[in-house]
Formats: C-alpha cells, structure tokens, sequence
C-alpha cells in the first residue's frame, strides 16, 4: 500500500532523513518511533506530499507522490504534528471546507456527522475551534482526515498534549481505524505503540535502526529478566533469600516505605530467565507478603541507547526483527 | 479551487479586514464623487484618477493575510497534501481578493447611475474607466499575493505591499526625469499609473489591457513556483 524507497531529504549539509526504506501492507498500522528530530515529522510530510525528498520515492497505493499528486493525495488522510486549523472558523464550517477542499464524493451532510460521531466531536461541532481545548482541537485534526475514508491515515503524534483519559480514547479509536484503513502513526511513546501497532520503525537522527512487530522488538530487548518487587520483611534475610533463587544475577535493595518494614528491591536475572513464580513461591514459603512486583520497563530512551550502540558495532544488527 | 475560493471569502468578511477595506473605498470614492457633483460635469475621469493612489494603498491590506496567514498557521499543510492543484489553490485564493477589490469598484457603477439621473455620461468611458480599474486591481493583487507568499508575517507582507505601491508611483516622476530616451521609454512602459490613465481619459488600448493581464499571469505563476520552491528547500 505505502512504499518508500531510499528516501533522503538534506536541509543543507544536515540529513533530515538519511536513506529510508521500508513498505506498508493495507490493513496493518505502523508505529514510527524516534526521539526529538529523529526526522519522523519529515518522513511524513514527503509521504503526504507536503514536503519534496532530496531522493527517493513514495508510491502510495502505486501512485508515485510526485509523479501522479493528486492520485495519491486523495488516497491520503493527514494529521500534521501541528492540527492545520482555521481558528476562526466553526468546527462545522472547518470540516465543510475540507470536505469540498478533499473533492469527497460522499453524502456531504451524513458523512460528516458519521465522523464527529466517531471521534466524538459532535457537541462541539457549532463552535469556534479557536475556543476549543487542545483535546477537541486534535479531534478536529483527526476528523478532518478521517474526511472520505481514505485508505491511508498518516498520524503526526496524535497523542502528544492530551490528557491520560483522552490519550487512552484516542488510542482506542486509532486502534478500530486500524481495522479499515492502513495507519502510519509516529510518537515518542513505546508503550503506546506497542498498544497500537502491528509493526514497528525506530529512526534515530534520520536513519532507520529498527523494523519489527513490537514483540520482536522488546524480545530483542527483553526486559522479563529484570524485576522490582516490594515485599514485607527483614531486609537482610528477603535480600539473601532472593539472591539463592537459580539464575539471580544480583539483587539491590531499592527503597525503603512503611516506618522500614516494607523494603523494594530491584532483580536481575540471567538473560531469557522468569524468575517471577519462583519468587513468589519462595516469599510465600516464609509468609514475608509480596506486595508488589513489575518488570522494569525500558523506556524508549533505554532502547535508543541498546540499538544506537548496536548500530555502530555492526551495521545491520540493529534489526531487531523482521516484518 | 471553489472550496478555497468560498472559505477566503467568508474569511475577509468574518474579519474586519473585508469591511474596513470597502468602508475606505467607499469612503474615498464618495469623497471624490462629490467633487464631480459640485463641478457639474458628467465626467467621473476625476473618481478613477483620484482613486488611483488610494488602491494602491488598499489592496496591500486585501492581499497580507492571502498566504501568510496560511503559513503561520499551519494550515498550508492541509491544502498543500489535499488533492488540488497548486495552481487551482492559488487562483482560488486571487479570485476571492478580487471579487472583494470588484464590491468596492462597484460602487463607481452607483455612481454612473447617480450621474446619470442629471444628464446622460458617456457610458463607453464609464466602462472604459471600470475595466481599468478592474485591471489595474487585478494586477496588484497578483503582486501582493506574491508577496504574502514569501512570508508569514502579515505585516511584513503589507509593509512589501505599499513599498511596491509607492515604488510605482515614484516610476511616473523617475520617468520624466530621465534623458536617455530608451531608458525613458522602458521605465515609463512599467508605469502603472501611465497606462491607467488612458482609461481614465477614455482611451481603450488594448496593449494596455495585455499589458495588466500579463502582470497578473507572471505573479500567479511566481506564487506558484515559491510554493513548489518551498517544498524543495
Ligand atoms: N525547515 C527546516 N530547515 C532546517 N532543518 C529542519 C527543518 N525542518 C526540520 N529540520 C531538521 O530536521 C530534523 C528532523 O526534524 P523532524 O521534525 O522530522 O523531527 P521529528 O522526528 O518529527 O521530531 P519531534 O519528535 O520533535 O517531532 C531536525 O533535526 C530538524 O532540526
Ligand atoms: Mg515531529
């Protein structure tokens, strides 16, 4: 459905994008993950045709982006980074306007109304987008690409600023428009790709380190090893009890709550090693109550550190899976 | 283009930028029609004459916010990946200044009307007169929309808008001064002000109507091309 080949955009001397590859089947949603000018905003913008790429193609749906725009533009659904709104129009007339701006063909009056409904907007429709919340103002964003159902969604972080109730209703709906259309959505949220996606990209300064479903993804980095529970007991004793389960690596006292009695201690196991039953069952033996236990998550700047580190030690391992 | 045509209409008159511009025109060109009223002629030449420094001025502020105000806020990005032309999108932005330009020249046909309850004006000049106006309009409008391109700052693009004005005016009195007669010729061949002349004096050439028409052509195809110059840079 979306193919990109060897794109590379230069900003002068600087790579913005540094030769990107990847293709996107109908259907699936692809999380594009990358830290602060990682260069996704640009990928995007070349793939909607906002932006021309130094080199390289896009072909939406077999529609080269530069060579046939309109064909490909109108396969495409698009929600900037920045939600391209006229303040000072009324969400009504605003999804009007792009209505006929996007050339839809569909009943104009029920179309419209079908998607206020599905990103909940239709108690704001008659007013100004310059009053409302950022919430709303995103929604608006995202119905006016969702205009005409277009195959294709390309989604700019359509969760950033949002609060954590909207963000998971967000989310939600991305996830049952992933059923119809094919979804190209960046952001800087692992968990939140994981969430979402089928498949993941990471780009670190302009270049692609990894492509992979998110779970080939985290078992490339496996996190299951290292845990952080919190039980009621003796710190000495749990400490040493712990640290005779097979396959511990180390265990280090974290914190301390609760007037000293209840202690947090972070484990680490060999590498590939659930050692989460077998601690359970050995605090159980004591009666020393678990009152907590997690896997330390890695955050995405944990796997920016492991794949850019990887990337420079052998060019291509930083392929964590393959799609 | 209809799509974008529409909204920037109703954008200038949701603003007050769409009403101050017609209360100015008005204002000036009433000012100007009484003077004909109180001269007792039926020649309106005196309004378009008059009127003509006070375009120059106006149309400035019709075409600052065209571009830039798209630019500032983001909103370039929804029209640029909608599946439109560029062309189309920039012709539908001049058509709807121009129209706003034609409810303020409109009222010059008022005035006609007025004239003619007393004795009959000669009403091929009348149109003469109107059809210059409408030119020399459309060409500036081209011209400030080019330069609204170029920015985002509205009052940079307005700023640009009158120095162009008065660079225009000044090439009539640069003009008569110079001596060297090619020279002459080719900066009073740029002359707006000479060539709106003659259809303010009745004279219909029609090297003068090519002339405002390919004025308007060359800039919407220069906004064009600073919109596809964008994208590459
Ligand atoms: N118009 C421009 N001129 C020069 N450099 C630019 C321009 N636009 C972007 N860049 C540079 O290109 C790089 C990629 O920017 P981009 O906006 O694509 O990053 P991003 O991954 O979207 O970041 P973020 O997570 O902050 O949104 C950045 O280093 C940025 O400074
Ligand atoms: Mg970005």
């Amino acid at each position: 459905m979306i193919e990109v080949k060897n794109l590379v955009k230069l900003y002068g001397d600087k790579r913005a994008v540094d030769d990107v590859t990847f293709t996107v089947q109908k259907g699936e949603v692809l999380g594009f993950l990358g830290q602060n000018g990682a260069g996704k905003s640009t990928t995007m913008n070349i793939i909607t045709g906002y932006l021309s790429s130094t080199s390289g193609t896009v072909t939406i749906d077999g529609h080269e982006i530069l060579e046939e725009p309109i064909e490909a533009k109108n396969r495409i659904g698009y929600l900037p980074e920045h939600p391209p709104l006229y303040l000072d129009m009324t969400v009504k007339d605003y999804l009007n306007f792009m209505f006929d701006l996007k050339k839809v063909k569909l009943p104009k009056k029920q179309h419209i109304e079908e998607i206020c409904n599905i990103v909940k907007i239709a108690d704001v429709f008659n007013r100004v987008i310059k009053n409302l919340s950022k919430g709303y103002r995103q929604r608006v964003g995202l119905a006016q690409a969702l205009l005409g159902n277009p195959d294709v969604l390309i989604l700019d972080e359509p969760t950033v600023g949002l609060d954590p109730k909207q963000m998971i209703e967000i989310r939600n709906l991305i996830k049952s428009l992933g059923e119809r259309h094919t979804v190209i959505l960046s952001s800087h949220i692992l968990s939140e790709v994981q969430m979402i996606c089928d498949r993941v990209i990471v780009i670190n300064k302009g270049k692609l380190v990894a492509d992979g479903t998110p779970d080939s993804l985290s078992q490339s980095m496996s996190t299951d090893h290292k845990l952080l529970v919190r039980v009621a007991g003796p710190q000495e004793e749990v400490k040493k009890l712990l640290a005779k389960i097979p396959g511990m690596q180390e265990v280090t006292m974290v914190g301390q709550r609760e007037n000293g009695e209840v202690f947090d201690f972070s484990l680490e196991a060999e590498k590939g090693m659930d050692i989460r039953r077998e601690v359970f069952k050995r605090l159980a033996e004591r009666s020393w109550p678990l009152l907590g236990m997690r896997s330390s998550e890695l955050s995405l700047e944990d796997i920016f550190l492991q794949l850019t580190a990887e990337d420079s030690a052998s060019s291509d391992s930083g392929n964590g899976g393959n799609a | 283009m209809f799509a974008v045509l529409k909204r920037e209409l109703s954008a200038y008159f949701s603003s007050p930028i769409g009403y101050i511009y017609l209360a100015v025109f008005y204002v000036f060109s009433g000012y100007f029609f009484f003077g004909v009223l109180y001269s007792n002629t039926t020649s309106l030449s005196n309004v378009f004459n008059g009127m003509f420094t006070i375009i120059m001025l106006l149309i400035p502020i019709l075409t600052m916010r065209l571009m830039s105000e798209d630019l500032k806020n983001k909103t370039d990005q929804a029209l640029l990946t909608a599946p439109i032309s560029l062309l189309s999108l920039v012709l539908g932005k001049f058509l709807s200044a121009l129209i706003v330009y034609c409810l303020g020249v409109a009222i010059t046909l008022v005035y006609a009307i007025v004239i003619a309850t007393f004795a009959q004006p000669d009403w091929t000049v009348v149109f003469g007169n109107v059809l210059g106006m409408l030119l020399l309009g459309a060409a500036l409008i081209a011209i400030g929309m080019f330069i609204s391109a170029l920015t985002e700052n509205q009052v940079i693009a307005a700023v640009g808008g009158f120095a162009v004005g008065f660079s225009l005016i000044l090439v009539n009195s640069l003009s008569s001064l110079i001596t060297v007669s090619w020279m002459q010729k080719f900066v009073s061949g740029l002359s707006f002000m000479e060539r709106y002349d003659e259809f303010t004096n009745g004279i219909l050439d029609i090297s003068n109507v090519f002339f405002f028409i390919s004025i308007c052509a060359v800039f919407v195809f220069f906004t064009v091309r600073v919109f596809e110059k964008r994208r590459w840079s």
